[in-house]
């Protein structure tokens, strides 16, 4: 049980890094508290609901293309709503409340297009495109994929699946924070946006590829979210946001590698919990974040000072 | 005429009036009741955010702990209602003095940490492990002291108090104090303002009217569930009309709840998601627009408004 517990939150929170991830990028940046995050995750997952149904393929087919879209619409929002309120007095407080507004639209939306009914995917579907590649090569015949044994446990396939993904996706942030020139340049935003202003680095350009890029990471965790979390609706992102923001803060700002470790430990205090004291699992985020913030408000990895 | 009394006159006192009167033209008794509970949460808001500058993203959590201090009183104790509702004030200046430490978190930090903080007194409370003291997440049914007229008159002297305490910090040197610390603690400090007991103090205030208006609220409605108490909806509602209206004014929150809530009114019940989209247009407008709110239209011309 608890080897269970343990592989099951490590998993889990690979994924939940990669939940965490895009806002992480977005409030390292651009001090902004995109509430609305939440709500492209829940997006995501209908991205994925949508390939399933129309195109009938398996929903990793999602992850590129709710990638791009989210990146295309994140650019695109934070020339319409940022400039104009990083000019306002006291920006990192309304962006709060701008991005609820948000929220509430994306969700209204989707709520007046698809109903307020919870929609769920076949956990099977995920995966088979390894199946049928696999029959392909290999030979062999096709089969439920059943749940994969890690350390004698049995886990279902979709979460090793979003696990592996997220590991890929955190690589890839890595990759482009560390080494690539508008990588350089968003940590050298990150760590002082006047300063990088005034030695010449086009800021809003660097934080519009930034917040593109912390969209579409939402969204790729979205796809998984029918899987992990059973089912989806549109109120799913309002959750969502809160658990986002105990990952970061958990981990620390402005490290892609801080986020990878808060979602760990997230993940597997939440499988504990889960595992020995059910009932209480709902207040864990909230204390934790909490905890987190009155006692090490830089983060687990974090060095920056942030109390007032 | 010092401005306090002229504030007191041209605003608490027409305000209060009005409420008083209405009850007896107007037959839906639930919505003027609503209408005063926001009227009570928005000022709370205001003396929060407008004069310290720290947005309470879980402000409803107050609210709450107040609606089940009541509850718990009434339910274990059989107290009399008054006596609750002054119970449900002080159980939320004592989940303010637990948060305090929060206050130590500035911008954004606050805001989440203050939110988690109000999901975790909601999951506490509705945790069904805790049912003999809460009920958990069955609700409560308060039928002993149910008595939507005098709850009513309650919650007027409550909005009463909190719109007089804000004229206060209008008219104080106490609440000049609390500006500057708002805008820059440091220099603040330099001047000789104890920082710390003057955001302690405006803090306790806002949890006190919240905790206040929470008892009322349950003492009226006297059937209610963790979920209708603790609705993030209280805390984004009050925030919306304080900062439509303006912050840091008398009359500001005031503004924005007659007229926010009067729209709420005219089209929200039928069709909720339509609503839902109006309601966040009109928020991203407003912040994009008119972020010192409705009454800098009026002190950009000039005019000064309260």
């Amino acid at each position: 049980m608890l080897t269970y517990a343990l592989v099951a939150g490590v998993l889990f929170g690979l994924y939940f890094s990669l939940v965490g991830m895009g806002l992480n990028l977005v409030f390292g940046v651009m001090r902004i508290v995109n509430l609305a995050h939440g709500d492209v995750l829940m997006l995501g997952a209908f991205v994925a609901l949508g390939v399933v149904t129309l195109a009938g393929i398996d929903p990793l087919f999602a992850v590129p293309l709710a990638f791009v879209l989210f990146l295309l619409v994140g650019t695109l929002l934070y020339w319409v709503l940022v400039p104009r309120l990083q000019g306002s007095t006291n920006p990192e407080m309304l962006s709060i409340i701008l991005f609820f507004g948000l929220s509430q639209v994306v969700e209204a939306i989707t709520t007046i297009f698809a109903g307020t009914s919870e929609r769920s995917i076949q956990s099977r579907l995920l995966g088979t495109v390894f199946s049928t590649i696999q029959v392909q090569l290999l030979g062999g015949k096709p089969g439920a994929s059943g749940p994969i044994r890690i350390l004698g446990q049995g886990f279902p396939a979709p979460w090793v699946i979003a696990a592996a993904t997220s590991l890929v996706a955190i690589g890839l942030v890595y990759l482009y924070l560390y080494r690539t020139r508008l990588g350089t340049l968003t940590r050298a935003v990150m760590s002082r946006r006047d300063e990088a202003l005034a030695s010449g680095i086009d800021v809003d350009r660097v934080s519009a590829a930034a917040f593109g890029i912390g969209l579409g990471l939402a969204a790729v965790a979205g796809v998984f979210a029918p899987f992990m979390f059973g089912s989806i609706t549109p109120a799913f992102g309002a959750d969502a946001t809160v658990t986002s923001f105990a990952i970061v803060v958990l981990g620390s700002l402005g490290n892609p590698l801080g986020t990878a470790l808060g979602g760990v430990v997230y993940g597997v205090c939440y499988m504990m919990v889960q595992t020995y004291l059910s009932s209480w699992a709902d207040l864990l985020p909230y204390v934790l974040l909490i905890l987190i913030l009155l006692l090490r408000p830089s983060g687990l990895l974090g060095r920056r000072v942030r109390v007032a | 005429m010092p401005s306090a009394v002229k504030h007191v006159l041209l605003i608490l006192v027409p305000l209060i009036a009005v409420f008083a009167i209405l009850p007896g033209l107007y037959q839906n008794h639930l919505l003027l009741f609503n209408f005063v509970t926001f009227l009570i949460l928005a000022q709370g808001v205001n003396i929060i955010y407008g004069f310290t500058g720290y947005l309470p993203f879980g402000y409803v959590g107050f609210f709450g702990a107040g609606a089940y201090g009541f509850a718990v009183l009434v339910m274990h104790y059989q107290s009399p209602a008054i006596v609750a509702v002054l119970a449900a004030g002080l159980v939320a200046v004592l989940l303010g003095l637990l948060l305090t430490p929060l206050l130590r978190l500035s911008g954004a930090y606050f805001a989440i940490a203050n939110l988690a903080a109000s999901l975790a007194v909601l999951h506490l409370v509705a945790n069904p492990a805790l049912e003999s003291i809460t009920k958990g997440p069955y609700g409560v049914s308060l039928t002993g002291t149910f008595n939507p007229t005098y709850a009513y008159y309650a919650a007027l002297v409550v909005l009463a108090v909190t719109v007089g305490g804000v004229v206060f910090l209008k008219n104080s040197s106490f609440g000049l104090a609390l500006q500057a610390v708002r805008e820059d603690a440091v220099s603040a400090s330099m001047s000789g303002v104890n920082v710390v007991r003057m955001r302690i103090a405006a803090w306790l205030a806002s949890a006190l009217v919240a905790g206040l208006a929470g008892g009322i609220y349950a003492w009226y409605v006297s059937v209610f569930y963790p979920d209708n108490v603790f609705s993030g909806d209280f805390s984004i509602f009050a925030i919306v009309f304080a900062l439509f209206g303006g912050v840091a004014t008398i009359s500001g929150p005031i503004i924005g709840v007659l007229i926010l809530y009067g729209v709420y009114n005219l089209i929200g019940f039928t069709t909720p998601q339509y609503f839902q989209l109006i309601y966040g247009l009109l928020i991203m407008g407003l912040v994009l627009f008119l972020p010192a709110g409705l009454v800098s239209l009026a002190m950009r011309r000039g005019w000064n408004v309260p």
